[in-house]
């Protein structure tokens, strides 16, 4: 088997493959700065929680208008952003932190969304609505994810400081930007949300955070910068997208769960042989006179 | 001198008990002014309320042609997120956000200020090292880096000499009465007696209640200190309803 055949012939044989390839590309250059933010913000597991909270919503959509795109996206992303702000609107009037509320909302409303999608259709939808069909993306998705992306990247060029500050020094952010911090919390995990209803139709709620954490947490084994991390995690997560697609192409693999092993072989392989991984630190590297 | 911050019996505090109990009186234009007193006199709630984090709930504080966004505050504890991979450079030009804001430049002008912020700090060559691997009195330096940054005509110090060697505190104070002299009020809290004595004009002793107020020497005597000693030992749990209370 050639080089051609093992890398090129796959997407320049079939559309569905070229199209797959185009969209998680397009979602992982979107979700290396969410990924790495949320990393750095001590957040990684909140988008795991919010990919649950936005099942109802695409639960009520589908059970009105079957599998449609347009239905599914907006009930997940008000369904997404409802539970964010009654999250953070918990965590500021109660005695419960973030993560607890956090917690409560995205269960109940995870609990909803199966119960939903149970009243009506098979367990195929279910799967579809949980892990995505990546091989199956029409124009309309396509266009919604490119769109999503670019959408990310534009917000987060405009908060990028205000949200690295709020990360760093929120105290420091209240006293001199007044109510800034909060608000860009919020935009912040409005972005996430919109990311995680972009990436279900590909990879499907479970899998999209997959391609946010794994090249952020294998980034960090690189770099020590910020905007450094970011552009290593977008190029993890681009890598992930090709590898994962031509090893499910060629073993026959489900293409969402391939992409995201792919970036989970890339994240232990830099935890381990990173520039700052767990080996690399341990080997050879006697310590400096000062 | 004309009063900057004017405290009018105030009361600040937590769930109803008061940290700050009926303080009044005036912080002047241009003094610098320290802040003693026994652990859990209400210092730290003071400087808290002058910036308007805890909200009176008896009295007022009046800031004449101030607002509370332009008062430069250094907390005791600062929640700061060292783990966060920022540069040393990057974490004090921060102190130029009410002029540069979210999305403005860092032009020649303002970096021309973070190098001479962190000069005068003593953390020339720092620049790219990470937050993180600073030590505690060289973050202590590079949060009054940010502080001179900010260019705020009012500066409240919480503690700042806390956990600093003898050589940082040094420095610092090079600072704070560099400050003083460039007409800024600065009000400074510590525990540090000989160090309030030598370069604090003013002191107020605070024990919840104002104990005594004025120059430092009137203010700093034994019979005061034991006094602010007794009164922070009758704290009560169930305590009632302040009869002073309005």
């Amino acid at each position: 088997m050639t080089a051609y055949d093992l890398l090129i012939a796959p997407f320049a044989d079939f559309e569905f493959m070229r199209r797959a390839l185009v969209g998680s590309v397009a979602l992982a250059l979107a979700a290396a700065p969410i990924g790495v933010m949320l990393m750095l913000r001590r957040m990684s597991l909140t988008g795991d929680a919010m990919s649950h909270a936005i099942l109802p919503g695409a639960a009520i959509g589908y059970l009105f208008a079957g599998l449609s795109l347009t239905a599914m996206t907006l009930g997940g992303l008000i369904a997404g952003v409802a539970v964010a702000v009654a999250a953070g609107a918990v965590a500021r009037s109660s005695v419960l932190g973030e993560d607890a509320s956090l917690a409560a909302f995205y269960l109940l409303s995870l609990a909803l969304g199966v119960t939903i999608v149970s009243l009506r259709g098979s367990n195929v939808d279910l799967l579809h609505v949980l892990f995505g069909s990546v091989l199956a993306l029409d124009d309309d998705a396509l266009m919604l994810i490119a769109g999503i992306s670019t959408a990310t990247l534009i917000v987060f060029a405009i908060i990028a400081r205000p949200l690295v500050l709020d990360s760093i020094d929120p105290g420091f952010l209240r006293a001199v930007g007044g109510r800034v911090g909060a608000s860009v919390h919020l935009v912040f995990m409005g972005v996430v949300v919109l990311n995680l209803v972009g990436g279900f139709h590909a990879l499907g709620t479970l899998m999209a955070v997959g391609l946010m954490m794994l090249p952020a947490a294998g980034a960090r084994s690189w770099v020590d910068d910020p905007t450094a991390t970011i552009a290593v995690a977008a190029l993890i997560g681009v890598i992930s997208s090709v590898v994962g697609l031509v090893v499910s192409y060629h073993l026959s693999l489900p293409a969402g769960p391939s992409i995201v092993l792919t970036a989970g072989v890339i994240w232990f392989v830099s935890l381990l042989f990173g520039r700052r991984g767990l080996v690399t630190t341990r080997l050879g590297r006697r310590h400096l006179e000062a | 001198m004309s009063a900057l911050i004017e405290f009018e019996d105030l009361t600040l505090g937590y769930d109803r008990h008061p940290a700050v109990h009926h303080l009044t009186g005036a912080i002047a234009r241009g003094s610098l002014t320290a802040v003693i007193g026994p652990n859990g006199a209400g210092k730290s709630t003071l400087l808290k309320g002058i910036v308007g984090a805890v909200r009176p709930i008896g009295g007022a504080i009046r800031l004449h042609g101030v607002e509370p966004k332009a008062i430069a505050h250094l907390p005791q504890v600062a929640e700061i997120d060292r783990r966060f991979p920022l540069s040393l450079y990057d974490f004090v030009a921060m102190g130029a956000w009410r002029r540069i804001g979210a999305f403005g430049g860092i032009g020649p002008a303002e970096r021309a200020r973070i190098g001479e912020a962190l000069a005068a700090v003593g953390l020339e060559g720092f620049e790219t090292r990470s937050i993180g691997t600073l030590s505690g009195g060289q973050m202590q330096r590079a949060m009054f880096a940010r502080l001179v940054l900010q260019d705020a005509a009012v500066i409240l110090l919480d503690e700042p000499f806390n956990a600093v060697d003898a050589r940082t505190v040094a420095d610092l104070l090079v600072l704070v009465h560099r400050w003083h002299g460039e007409g800024r009020t600065v009000v400074a809290v510590s525990h540090d007696m000989a160090l309030v004595a030598e370069h604090f004009p003013e002191t107020l002793l605070l024990a919840r209640e104002p104990v005594a107020w004025g120059p430092t020497a009137e203010v700093v005597s034994d019979a005061h200190l034991a006094r602010a000693q007794r009164m922070i030992e009758a704290f009560d749990t169930h305590a009632h309803v302040c009869a002073r209370a309005s």
